[in-house]
């Protein structure tokens, strides 16, 4: 519970500063917030359009990166029918303002002093907020041990790659598990197929170690992994969830 | 007003909704879900609920005291602080005016609420948000059993605040003199909710 986050929250005007693209349908988006105050990993922004009538749309986005003066990292991935990632997509170019406020969110986050092993489990873009916590725990001197079961449809939708691979070759890097759901290569050595329990338990830590667990993406896959991490043996109040999106019928 | 560069935005409600979407919601068909944590799973055989005030249970209801309480029905819209809005809704349940009158309470024993649920969430909300009609625990959506991720076997419906306010998996009303900010209020959300007024977070008029 930060005082911080019960500060008012005021809109802010922030300018595209540079524009990544991860994969064939997501890009990251760098915004310099100007008197950003800071924000936990874990944490997100309400990003503000407004059409020339007046017409507004709003959405939440993870923070991506770690907490890193002004500059905001957002990653978008492509909804395919949807109103606004697709906008931010294509349509935004650097140096084009947005509107956003933030930092959001008070349970859903990390700071060094949640110690204990640490278990992040992200489906597709749901990795966004992993990012950010892997960032800043790879600012710290003695970070706890972590690991990241990150499940993607195919190779080439493995958002962040080239970084996620560079953390685990540090001396104390993250240990990672790739799943794919979609492809099966040829030469693979991570997992095939959703996230199960066999997977959870071949990366994750013994529940006596005490793990935190954080789970982030479409709902049906954070269900189904937070009901397996619980059968596991993972106590239940230090299993924390995001769900990115809907579910699908129901 | 900042206009973003090339914005049209294609998601204004057909007019006939546009009196019924709250400022910066959109419309849904499906039904998403947002939770904290693990999904709570509960027995029926398990499952009670409490009516207390400061001192002391008022009632204690089994399922089969709950399901044998006047049974009513609701059809309305919600809206989630996530931005979405989903119309016409219908649910069934028990309204806290026949939860209080089949405690033998004329009067509700406080002016607000902490909605007190499986998994230790809890919410706050003014007493007279919930009565006359206004609010229900609620057992079924669209004819069947709410599944346990939308809350199920019981969650609160107080349609016309936010949604994280019709707190899932309730298992107590614990009425008071004093509004204590509950799980989210305490996190930065607003200590009230009204989406026509969009007081999403702290400090949102
Ligand atoms: C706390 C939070 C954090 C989020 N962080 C991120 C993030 O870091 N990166 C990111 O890309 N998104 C994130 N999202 C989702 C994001 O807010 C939008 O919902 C998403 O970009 C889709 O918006 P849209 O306008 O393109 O689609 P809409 O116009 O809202 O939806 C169009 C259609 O797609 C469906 N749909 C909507 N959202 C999704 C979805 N996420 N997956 C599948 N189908 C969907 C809708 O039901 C609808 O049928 C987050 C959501 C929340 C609540």
């Amino acid at each position: 519970m930060t005082s911080a986050a019960l500060l008012p929250l005021r809109w802010r005007t922030a300018t595209v500063i540079a524009r990544r693209p991860e994969t064939p349908h997501v890009a990251t988006l760098v915004l310099d917030v100007p008197g950003w105050p800071g924000h936990k990993a874990g944490q997100h922004v309400d990003l503000r359009l407004t059409a020339a009538d007046g017409y507004e749309a709003q959405r939440s986005y993870s923070i991506a990166s770690a907490n890193d003066g002004t500059a905001v990292a957002i990653t978008v991935e492509r909804v395919a029918d949807g109103e606004v990632s697709p906008f931010l997509l294509d349509d935004v170019r650097v140096s084009d303002d947005l509107e956003l406020r933030g930092p959001i969110g008070g349970y859903f986050v990390w700071s060094l002093e949640d110690g204990n092993p640490l278990l992040l489990i992200a489906g597709g873009s749901g990795v966004a907020p992993m990012m950010s916590i892997l960032r800043a725990r790879a600012q710290a001197l003695k970070p706890p041990a972590a690991r990241l079961l990150y499940s993607s449809r195919d190779q080439a939708s493995i958002i962040y790659r080239d970084e996620l691979d560079g953390m685990t070759a540090a001396t104390d890097g993250p240990r990672i598990l790739y799943t794919l759901t979609r492809e099966r290569p040829v030469v693979w050595s991570g997992a095939l197929g959703r996230v199960d329990r066999v997977m959870l338990e071949r990366i994750g830590f013994p529940p006596t170690d005490d793990p935190l667990a954080y789970v982030c993406g479409p709902t049906p896959f954070v269900e189904q992994v937070a009901a397996d991490l619980v059968a596991l043996g993972y106590a239940e109040e230090r299993i924390r969830t995001e769900r990115f999106g809907p579910t699908g019928a129901n | 007003m900042v206009i973003t560069r090339g914005f049209s935005g294609r998601g204004r409600p057909a007019g006939q909704y546009s009196g019924r979407v709250p400022p910066g919601q959109h419309l849904v068909s499906d039904f998403p879900v947002l939770t904290a944590g693990p999904t709570p799973r509960t027995h029926l055989e398990h499952w009670s609920l409490s009516l207390r005030d400061a001192e002391r249970d008022l009632t204690v209801l089994s399922w089969a005291d709950f399901e044998a309480l006047p049974q009513s029905e609701m059809t309305t819209d919600i809206h989630c602080v996530t931005k979405w809005t989903k119309l016409d809704t219908v649910w069934r349940g028990v309204t806290v005016d026949d939860l209080l009158k089949g405690a033998g309470l004329t009067n509700p024993p406080g002016r607000f609420v902490t909605a007190e649920c499986d998994g230790g969430y809890t919410t706050n909300l003014p007493v007279a948000d919930l009565i006359d009609g206004k609010a229900m625990v609620a057992t079924h959506f669209g004819g069947d059993p709410l599944t346990p991720a939308h809350g199920g076997p019981a969650r609160l419906l107080v349609p016309h605040l936010y949604f994280w306010k019709s707190a899932k998996w309730v298992r107590g009303l614990h009425f008071c003199d004093r509004d204590h900010p509950g799980f989210w209020e305490s996190l930065g959300y607003h200590v009230y909710g009204d989406p026509w007024r969009e007081q999403r977070y702290t400090g949102d008029a």
